[in-house]
């Protein structure tokens, strides 16, 4: 990139639409630089060119356009895009949307400066993600691994307890055997000022507020710039982990608030949209986001993911739960089914995914029996789920014995297996958990179970 | 060749305008900016080019140069092409890695085969000889495969020299008596399909080691076949264990617009792995190329082509090739979102009118052809692509217009997945245009009741989804013992025989052999107890039998003599109870 030291100044303000400016006749301007807006009342905000030609340059700016006129508005051009500063004084501070310290604190005196928008990580450099993070969540730990490197988001629901079971997973990670460097990078976009403290104060309470480096954008905070909330967070979090050799879990809170932003860019420009509104190149978009988590060869940092997300309406087949779970490694979906009847956490572990589980688990990583335990839980529970439609019309009379057999299984799962409350549980005792389940079924409906494990780890056989 | 050079007028996301190129020409490659990245003219209007630029035009600004190049966007094509791993315009990405580390910086352009190394060719023809285009004029070891070399489409004369010994791939290997000279390496424009003789019926089975593939919906070497599926339905997961496992010489797997770590996953296994068939490694006969969802957009619209024209390469050498594009539904979006940028009249969806034509194209690439050269080879191209249709919704433009063009359709079953059963092919909604013409091969390759075998399956399995709505209605006692067995037979179908585990150490790969033994006892298994059940004896007894258990162990069974055996299990576990009764 050229860079151009004297900064130029416009005042030629042509159009001024939603979050967007028109500047007409700029000279020298270059995509995706930041640019500096000087308010006749001497007010300074800040915004990002999303387009230029000859005669007009386009300008996103972050604080929203209130009170910004089309006469004396000053406009200067940076020449350089969003860049972040970095030294490791930054953890325990928090910053807001566009990387500006919001806690009264001092600025950060850099010890670099970083493009926000960071660059694709060459698959080749990508190192394999295989380390189990001991959750120590059932439902997770034991059938839907999370990995360092890992993207996992939570799919929620309006009222859904994901906050919690975010913050918990936040306070018991760990990796088994090692005391490496862990921070946390909190990312709230267009949250409430209630949500935010809970997790702020769930992370005092842990005492680990010194490893956490916070970005906050809330309800009343411009909405615009919530599309560059996740991409300082996340260039923290590069930084962490490449410069610092943290093992960095980003949290990303609430991803939909992030979509409804980029929606209303993609409206104010008059693109054409895709479906429901929002632009074609979402799935681009969030990728540049989702595929900032992983590992690096020859580095000891990792990033790992937990975007969470609320669906519509619960509607898994929105495009934005949609596009992310074609972006990341799998998904945790809560259920409004399960959370009224008292499941805490209320996870329903048949639409959830691990994509990654497979290299985090078995021997020496967790235990040797771990894949078909997983797989058989799995078969058991959604046979006895679909068992319980049955009984709502014929009765559970009317089922065979075997059948009512997985019914009780299912049941005794959710209770026992999923819902723990505030338990941290190793995976030994989650495995032990299924097992405890699995003894309520013949030995013969264990078919994905290797002979040789039913013998070793069947409570069955132990007692014998 | 007139080389212009333009300034940028308008930049737009991947998208720019640049002005005073006029005599440039459509899909021309141009250098844009300073740090000269690379890009392509997709529209001319007067003096006005658009271009789409391959990288991220971050930076760039209004009045920088554009400078034409007078070539089209090439794939360099020659040994060395195989245990690659490229981005979707064949940059290779260890270079890539070595002169810009970690991350992929701009205007860097390796070369896509490595100029330096060299290579042994032994000539196949001597000088004097007539040579015409396709004709094989040398070999030359690449790992296991005998690499082709031919002469390049559109060139013939007659041998004035030719070259033994060891050669780069840009040094000059042969003349003609008109003074062309023939170097390993050919270029050859992405977007254009190599030519051959004549396109042929596909008509041998492409053995996959998947069950639910190779005996129910089939795909024939040279066909094309589609698997769309929601999220976490084992798309990808399916796709690499076509490539594990699929009987070609070579694969190219493109992963288009897919997660980086998939790719890494990928790039860990394959050179482990081992191919059944050679005993070597998969990565040697494996081209990869990966552009990953956050790499630029229209760098991933073009890794399809740059993946085909290699595919059309090694086919026109005479070899079996299969094609993995996971996932085609990203190459759409990527036409749609340049397509935006153009500010073109949207179709369907968003998507641009041309979509189907442009799918259609890239489909037809796929097929059994005999090659240019006096040889009379016959290569084939199988396209195997993944669809992601958005919300797992089948009625999407993407889907619907790849079910036109694909010859297999596997749908994958959210419902399937949510219970682990792998591979989560849906087996009444999928079906194979091919089962008709591979029917001879299957009567000679495998035995010759498979065609009944499967229809028998077919049956029982249709049957089954029609007894469970009356279960639902009113419950399993209210069936006759004939129906309640058929549901258990087909429950074995099902869970004994569908369902695969593509990361078990036996039952990753299957044989036609023991896959089709494994359908036979399962068969025999319901004749034998329908006319156990006609001499009064009660399904309970029958489902206790030990032999049942046996069955559901199969799989991990290493040959096909072993299952082969639970026929006369079955046979003495009924006489036995019989005798009881």
């Amino acid at each position: 990139m050229t860079a151009v030291l004297v900064s130029r100044e416009y005042k030629t303000i042509s159009n001024v639409a939603g979050p967007l400016i028109f500047i007409s006749n700029a000279k020298h301007v270059s995509y995706d630089e930041i640019v500096r807006i000087y308010l006749p009342n001497g007010e300074e905000r800040s915004g990002r060119v999303l387009e230029i030609s000859r005669d007009i340059a386009v300008v996103q700016v972050f604080e929203g356009t209130t009170g910004i006129d089309n006469r004396s508005t000053r406009v200067a051009f940076t020449g350089r895009p969003l860049m972040m500063k970095l030294s490791p004084d930054i953890l325990g501070r928090t910053f807001n949307g566009i990387g500006k310290p919001r806690d009264g604190g001092p600025d950060i005196i850099e010890e670099m400066e970083v493009d926000v928008n960071g660059m694709p990580i060459n698959p080749v450099a990508r190192d394999k993600p295989e380390d189990f993070i001991q959750t120590g969540m059932s439902a997770i730990d034991g059938l839907n691994t999370l990995v360092r490197g890992q993207k996992l988001p939570i799919f929620s629901g309006a009222g859904l307890p994901a906050n919690k079971l975010a913050a918990q997973i936040g306070r018991q990670a760990r990796v088994l055997g090692e005391g490496e460097q862990f921070s946390v990078v909190f990312a709230a976009m267009g949250i409430t000022f209630r949500e935010a403290s809970f997790f702020t104060r769930s992370f005092e309470k842990s005492g680990a507020l010194g490893r956490v480096v916070f970005f906050m954008n809330l309800t009343d905070d411009p909405t615009i710039e919530r599309l560059t909330t996740p991409r300082c967070a996340l260039t923290v979090a590069e930084y962490l982990a490449y410069s610092l050799n943290h093992h960095v879990l980003v949290i990303l809170t609430d991803m939909i608030n992030y979509c409804e932003a980029l929606r209303e860019i993609s409206t104010a420009r008059e693109e054409v949209p895709g479906r429901r509104g929002y632009p074609g190149y979402m799935y681009t978009d969030l990728s540049t986001i989702y595929e900032r988590a992983g590992k690096i060869k020859g580095k000891r940092g990792s990033i790992t993911q937990i975007p969470i997300l609320t669906m519509p309406d619960d509607d898994i087949t929105h495009p934005v739960p949609d596009l992310t779970g074609y972006i990341t490694e799998g998904q945790i979906v809560l259920s409004r089914d399960l959370f009224r009847r008292g499941g805490d956490p209320p996870i329903d572990v048949l639409p959830c995914l691990s994509r990654l589980m497979n290299s985090g688990i078995g021997e020496g990583k967790t235990r040797e029996d771990h894949r078909n335990v997983a797989d058989q839980l799995y078969a058991s529970y959604a046979y006895g789920r679909d068992l319980r439609r049955l009984v709502a019309i014929v009765g559970e009379e009317a089922l065979t014995e075997l059948d009512r057999k997985y019914l009780k299984l299912a049941d005794e799962f959710e209770k026992t297996f999923i819902s723990q409350a505030d338990e941290n549980r190793g995976i030994e005792r989650t495995l032990e958990i299924g097992w405890n389940l699995l003894a309520m079924l013949p030995e013969e409906e264990l078919k994905r179970i290797d002979v040789g494990y039913i013998e070793k780890y069947h409570p069955g056989y132990q007692e014998a | 060749m007139i080389v212009t050079t333009g300034n940028i007028s308008r930049i737009s996301g991947p998208v720019v305008t640049a002005e005073g190129l006029r005599g440039s020409m459509m899909y021309e490659v141009v250098r844009v900016g300073t740090d000269a990245l690379f890009g392509e003219i997709i529209r001319l209007d007067k003096d006005e080019a658009v271009i789409q630029v391959y990288e991220d035009t971050s930076g760039l600004m209004v009045g920088e140069k554009v400078e034409s190049t007078g070539t089209q966007f090439s794939v360099a094509l020659g040994p060395g092409l195989l245990s690659s791993i490229y981005d979707g315009i064949q940059r290779p990405l260890p270079t890539l890695f070595k002169m810009s580390g970690d991350f992929i910086s701009r205007g860097v352009f390796p070369p896509g085969l490595d100029l330096s190394r060299k290579w042994s060719f032994t000539p196949a023809v001597s000088v004097g000889d007539t040579v015409k285009e396709g004709d094989l004029i040398g070999f030359v070891p690449e790992f296991h495969i005998e690499h082709r070399i031919m002469v390049p489409p559109s060139v013939s004369g007659k041998i004035k020299e030719i070259y033994e010994g060891d050669f780069s791939v840009t040094d000059p290997i042969c003349t003609l008596d008109d003074g062309t000279c023939i170097a390993m390496m050919q270029l050859w424009p992405a977007r254009k399909p190599r030519p051959y003789q004549k396109k042929m019926d596909p008509d041998t089975l492409l053995i996959t080691g998947q069950r639910i593939f190779d005996c129910m919906f089939p795909v024939a070497k040279g066909g094309t076949a589609m698997i769309p599926g929601g999220f976490g339905t084992g798309k990808t997961v399916a796709e690499q264990t076509l490539a594990k496992w699929s009987d070609t010489q070579i694969v190219v797997y493109i992963g288009c617009g897919e997660r980086g770590n998939e790719m890494t996953d990928v790039l860990y296994e394959f050179p482990e792995l081992i191919d059944p068939r050679t005993g070597l490694p998969l990565i040697e006969r494996t081209v990869l190329i990966a552009n990953t969802s956050n790499m630029p957009v229209a760098a991933r619209e073009a890794s399809i082509y740059t993946g085909i024209t290699i595919a059309e390469y090694y086919r026109d050498m005479g070899y079996d090739v299969a094609l993995m594009a996971d996932s085609t539904s990203r190459w759409g979006e990527a036409l749609r979102e340049i397509s935006g940028r153009l500010e073109e009249m949207p179709g369907e969806e968003g998507y641009p009118a041309y979509l189907a034509t442009r799918l259609a194209a890239f489909y037809e690439r796929a097929g059994r052809v005999v090659c240019y050269g006096d040889d009379e080879r016959i290569g084939s191209i199988t396209i195997i692509g993944a669809v992601s249709p958005p919300g797992g919704d089948f009625s999407e433009p993407i889907t619907q217009n790849t079910l036109r063009v694909a010859g297999t359709f596997w749908a994958l079953d959210t419902a399937l997945a949510y219970r682990r059963h792998f591979p989560s092919v849906n087996w009444i909604k999928s079906y194979s245009l091919y089962l008709e013409s591979l029917e001879d091969w299957y009567g000679k390759e495998v035995a010759e009741d498979w065609k009944d075998l499967r229809e028998e399956a077919i049956y029982l399995l249709q049957k089954e989804v029609e007894l469970q709505e009356i279960v639902q209605l009113v419950g399993p006692d209210a069936l006759p013992d004939s129906e309640k067995l058929i549901l258990e037979i087909s429950r074995m179908i099902r869970e004994d025989f569908l369902q695969q585990s593509a990361f078990h150490e036996i039952d990753s790969f299957c044989s036609l052999d023991k896959q089709y033994w494994m359908l036979k006892v399962i068969l025999s298994f319901h004749e034998i107890a329908k006319r156990a059940m006609n001499r009064g004896i009660g399904i309970d007894s029958i489902m206790q039998l030990p032999v049942k258990r046996s069955i559901g162990r199969m799989k991990e069974l290493r040959n096909a003599e072993m299952v082969k055996g639970h026929i006369d299990t079955i046979a003495s576990d009924f006489t036995s109870l019989m005798e009881e009764d």
